[in-house]
């Protein structure tokens, strides 16, 4: 298949990426940009290791071609940090203890983030299934779920720069 | 006599089980942390691996010729032409247990084993390049199930191994047959476990950078040392002209410290094509050609008296050994001992025999054989209670391992919590209340080992080893060979060098997961790393310590009775903490003392006089309260709590994390994980049809730490990285035991299964009325 170009924003940044159109998104991210933050677990769609926002929409970034994402603001775990001040959700992980080997984290972040974007006081269980779609083979979840009960109780607050 | 007697000395802790971050949080939440799937080399090509479609074959020719036809191609490696051929096994001490060539020369043994290795400029291109290879196989007979495998006519895997017996491992205590004469009751059963995926977030990967006749490899395991010898012994090369590297490593639960084929196929490649080369599993090559936790055939006899007293017990076991040996003998012994534990038995016997079959290769998982193990003794320990008319907590208690006891020549129990432990859950059992119809709580106890104590890897070195240095403004290099995988080893043995010379967390870089510059260690397995490399850090932190303490007391005119320390980098007679200075100061000058050397302090650990096994243990009973659904037989956890015995807690929220974690992955192995295979082929290979917990899975996983002392461990503490994912399975077994009166001889425990037994149950009810009619 031909080449074709195709303007991608990444983390407020714009990047021309000159790519096959069958790229998927996490292969433009990770290959092509060269952010590697978003990780990849599985091919059938079913881990959430490569999560990212598409719009503040929490999206399995192998779920969709990079031309899909054309025009639309994409935010990974990469962006989240702002001139070195941590995100409240990236604070929470940390105080909670909520990863272990790492590798899920960056994709389990942006579907908690977009999740407390559109729950401003979810029950535990609302939490729960709001992360159903990211596995974790470490932690157990639990350290999670109360990472983002905690931020989205204010407990962690952003620094304004 | 089970009350702990010791009172542990540190109790004003600085560090130790406080509030403390993982070491390693700002990298991993913001996506900075670098693992082996992430690494990229200048002019690196991307390999793939062609893998057996067969699961017993022998090759007879492999013809690459069109596939280097392919643009893009760079080269193709086979077993017969690019390696050495040599056998490797990670029980090195034992030629005959070294039975594996990461590609094979004559022979596949199980579906998915590396036949011959692309590399190419691109992945795409090197995956299409696999279609363009053409092998040759005479293909042979087949043996899948170990009770197959062992019968006489059954087709023979490796040469000379009869009965495809690979390992026997016998342990034995006491007059069995006279402690089995003095019981007043007797019970037997057969168990199956099954297998389990480690299924870590990333796959086996490996970059491999061979120039000037080194190599340099990036690596996803658990143990670098493992990894960096095991590569010398199969490409003829110096131990020390190798360099693994591990910084970030995605998960290892057991499965990442063999030879594995993306680490042998992409050096064999880079040193042929002198270019590096990449490979990472996609996840299904991860789930058919790694290894697995060992499915185990379990056969059961246990003898008590009238009040609940043990007498004796006896096991037989058959496991499937798959293809290869890997860490499945060490799984075989392990097996058989936890399954004595926590009890005393005047009488105990346990043959173990792993039988190779065509599948794939079984080895360590977290829990090491122990889960199996306590799947079918705590569950047939339940059914006697309640055949006896038992309280079966008390009769737990009353055969426990307590303080001081010696497991006939096998172990000395130093510390032993289980007591406390028991009157934990009996707490939370009462305070429930009555349970709604459809649940039930069930219980296990086990105990787990700190590290083993074995050395078939015939290792020159200390089992653990450590090194620090200390900069002129007083921060602290801390180089430890222990593997990093998840569990917080980093953060572990930092809060241990922070405590130790009296440092803070911030003080303190650790450099860990890389062969160059970090020392040997055996690395993260057996749950090892907090009391062995622990102890070596204690004694590196010590002996730096020392050599500051020593300029301190010449230059602070103080009499020699008073003793010196530094908490918090402050430095201070102990008698006297107001008046002091600056840790910072200290080192300044002790570096003027030492002609301008850096002050290094060394330390290693190797146990020594300490049984058969491992010189501590750690102890824990776990409740689960458990909802079925009698229609449909889906089982849903709602709570549980864990009593644990780990000794002194050393990094808290580590702690908290191995627990969660650890219940997580048991719960997966007592109802939902498993691997189904026809024909030698694994029928669940994605993370579509392989079930694992998700987070509306997960129950609350509440912890009573039990406060023991453990003398040969740093600071007192033992382990709490794998004994927590023995319990489980066998809770939830004894809690639909309790709901239903059915036992649940099989793991996993599915729906079928209970809808199967309770349909038995009740036709076994009807025939009885009959019969009374």
């Amino acid at each position: 298949m031909e080449k074709q170009l195709l303007r991608l924003t990444v983390n407020g940044q714009e990047y021309e990426l000159y790519i096959n159109p069958k790229t998927l998104l996490v292969e433009a991210i990770r290959d092509h940009i060269g952010l590697t933050g978003t990780k990849r677990g599985c091919d059938t769609v079913s881990c959430g290791a490569c999560t990212v926002l598409i719009d503040g929409m929490a999206v399995k970034s192998c779920s969709v071609l990079a031309m899909q994402a054309e025009g639309t603001e994409i935010t990974t775990a990469e962006g989240l940090e702002k001139n070195g001040n941590l995100a409240p959700i990236q604070k929470a992980f940390i105080d909670h203890g909520a990863f272990q080997c790492g590798f899920c984290t960056s994709g389990m972040i942006m579907t908690a983030q977009a999740f407390l974007n559109e729950n401003k006081n979810p029950t535990e269980w609302e939490i729960r299934e709001g992360i159903e779609g990211n596995i974790c083979r470490c932690t157990g979840y639990n350290s999670i779920v109360r990472a983002i009960d905690a931020t989205a109780k204010g407990k962690y607050t952003e620094v304004k720069s | 006599m089970n009350k702990y007697t010791v009172i542990n000395p540190h109790s004003a802790f600085k560090v130790i089980n406080t509030h403390v971050h993982n070491v390693d949080g700002v990298a991993k939440v913001t996506g900075r942390a670098t693992y082996t799937f992430d690494v990229k080399l200048p002019n690196m090509l991307y390999g793939k691996i062609l893998r057996s479609p067969h699961p017993h074959a022998k090759i007879r020719k492999i013809d690459y010729s069109r596939a280097l036809e392919l643009p893009g191609v760079l080269g193709v490696v086979t077993g017969k032409e690019d390696t050495l051929g040599i056998k490797q096994g990670i029980w090195r001490r034992y030629k005959d247990l070294c039975d594996e060539q990461i590609l094979p020369v004559d022979k596949v043994r199980y579906i998915g084993e590396p036949v011959a290795a692309v590399a190419a400029i691109t992945e795409e291109i090197a995956e299409k390049a696999l279609d363009y290879i053409d092998v040759d196989y005479e293909v042979l007979p087949a043996v899948y199930e170990p009770l197959e495998a062992i019968k006489k006519e059954a087709p023979e895997i490796h040469e000379g191994f009869e009965r495809n017996i690979n390992v026997t491992r016998h342990i034995e205590w006491g007059d069995v047959e006279a402690a089995f004469e003095e019981a007043d009751y007797i019970r037997e059963d057969w168990f199956k476990c099954g297998g389990q995926a480690h299924m870590c977030m990333e796959t086996r990967a490996a970059v491999s950078s061979f120039t000037d006749g080194k190599l340099t490899i990036y690596h996803s395991n658990q143990s670098p040392y493992y990894l960096q010898a095991l590569m010398a012994g199969v490409l003829g090369m110096r131990e020390g002209d190798i360099r693994v590297i591990s910084t970030y490593v995605g998960g290892g639960f057991g499965g990442k410290f063999e030879l594995d084929g993306a680490i042998f196929c992409s050096a064999v490649l880079s040193r042929k094509l002198h270019r590096p080369v990449k490979i990472v599993y996609t996840r299904e090559e991860d789930f058919i050609a790694s290894k697995r936790r060992t499915p185990m055939f379990y056969y059961v006899r246990t003898g008590v008296k009238k009040d609940g007293t043990f007498c004796a017990r006896e096991a037989k076991v058959f496991t499937n050994g798959g293809a290869y040996t890997g860490m499945g003998a060490t799984a075989l012994y392990l097996t058989g001992f936890f399954h004595s534990f926590p009890y005393r038995w005047k009488g105990y016997r346990y043959d173990g025999y792993r039988v190779y079959t065509n599948t794939l290769p079984s080895t360590s998982m977290r829990g090491f054989g122990a889960p199996q193990a306590m799947f079918t003794s705590e569950q047939q320990i339940e059914w006697i209670a309640a055949d006896l008319g038992l309280d079966p907590i008390e009769m737990r208690r009353k055969n426990s391992h307590y303080e001081g006891y010696e497991v006939p020549g096998q172990a000395t129990i130093a510390s032993c919590g289980i007591d406390q432990c028991y009157d934990e859950i009996k707490k939370w059992i009462k305070d429930k209340g009555k349970l709604p119809a459809n649940r039930a709580i069930g219980l296990s106890a086990c105990g787990f080992m700190s590290g083993g104590i074995f050395n078939w890897f015939d290792t020159p070195y200390a089992f653990s080893a450590a090194m620090i240095t200390i900069n002129q403004d007083g921060t602290v290099e801390l180089f430890v060979g222990a593997q990093e995988i998840g569990q917080g080893s980093n953060t572990t043995l930092a809060i241990i060098c922070a405590e130790t010379l009296g440092v803070k967390m911030e003080d303190i870089k650790v450099h860990s997961g890389d062969t160059d510059i970090c020392p040997p260690d055996l690395g993260a397995w057996g749950s090892r790393q907090t009391l062995m490399t622990g102890n070596a850090v204690k004694m590196a932190c010590e002996d730096a310590k020392k050599q500051l303490l020593e300029f301190a007391y010449a230059q602070s005119g103080f009499n020699i009775v008073y003793d010196l320390d530094i908490k918090d980098r402050w430095v201070h007679a102990i008698a006297r903490p107001e008046r002091g200075y600056d840790y910072g100061e200290l080192v300044k000058k002790a570096l003027r003392g030492k002609d301008g050397m850096k002050i290094v302090g060394r330390g290693y650990y190797t146990p020594h006089r300490k049984g058969m096994i491992s010189p501590a243990y750690s102890y824990m009973l776990q409740g689960v309260e458990v909802e079925i659904d009698e229609e449909t037989g889906k089982i849903k956890l709602i709570d549980s709590l864990t009593a644990h015995d780990c000794g002194q807690p050393i990094n808290h929220l580590g702690l908290i994390g191995q627990l969660e974690g650890a219940f997580s992955m048991a719960a997966g192995y007592g109802y939902l994980e498993y691997m189904p295979y026809e024909d030698g082929k694994l029928m669940n290979p994605n993370l579509v049809d392989y079930k694992m917990i998700r987070a509306t899975e997960m129950p609350q996983t509440a912890v009573a730490e039990i406060d023991t002392y453990e003398p040969e461990g740093p600071y007192g503490a033992k382990e709490a990285g794998e004994g927590l994912t023995n319990p489980t399975a066998a809770a939830i077994g004894n809690a639909i035991f309790h709901r239903f009166g059915i036992q649940m001889k099989e793991n996993p425990i599915t729906p079928e299964m209970i809808l199967k037994a309770l349909k038995e149950k009740k036709e076994k009810e009807q025939e009885k009325k009959k019969g009374k009619k």
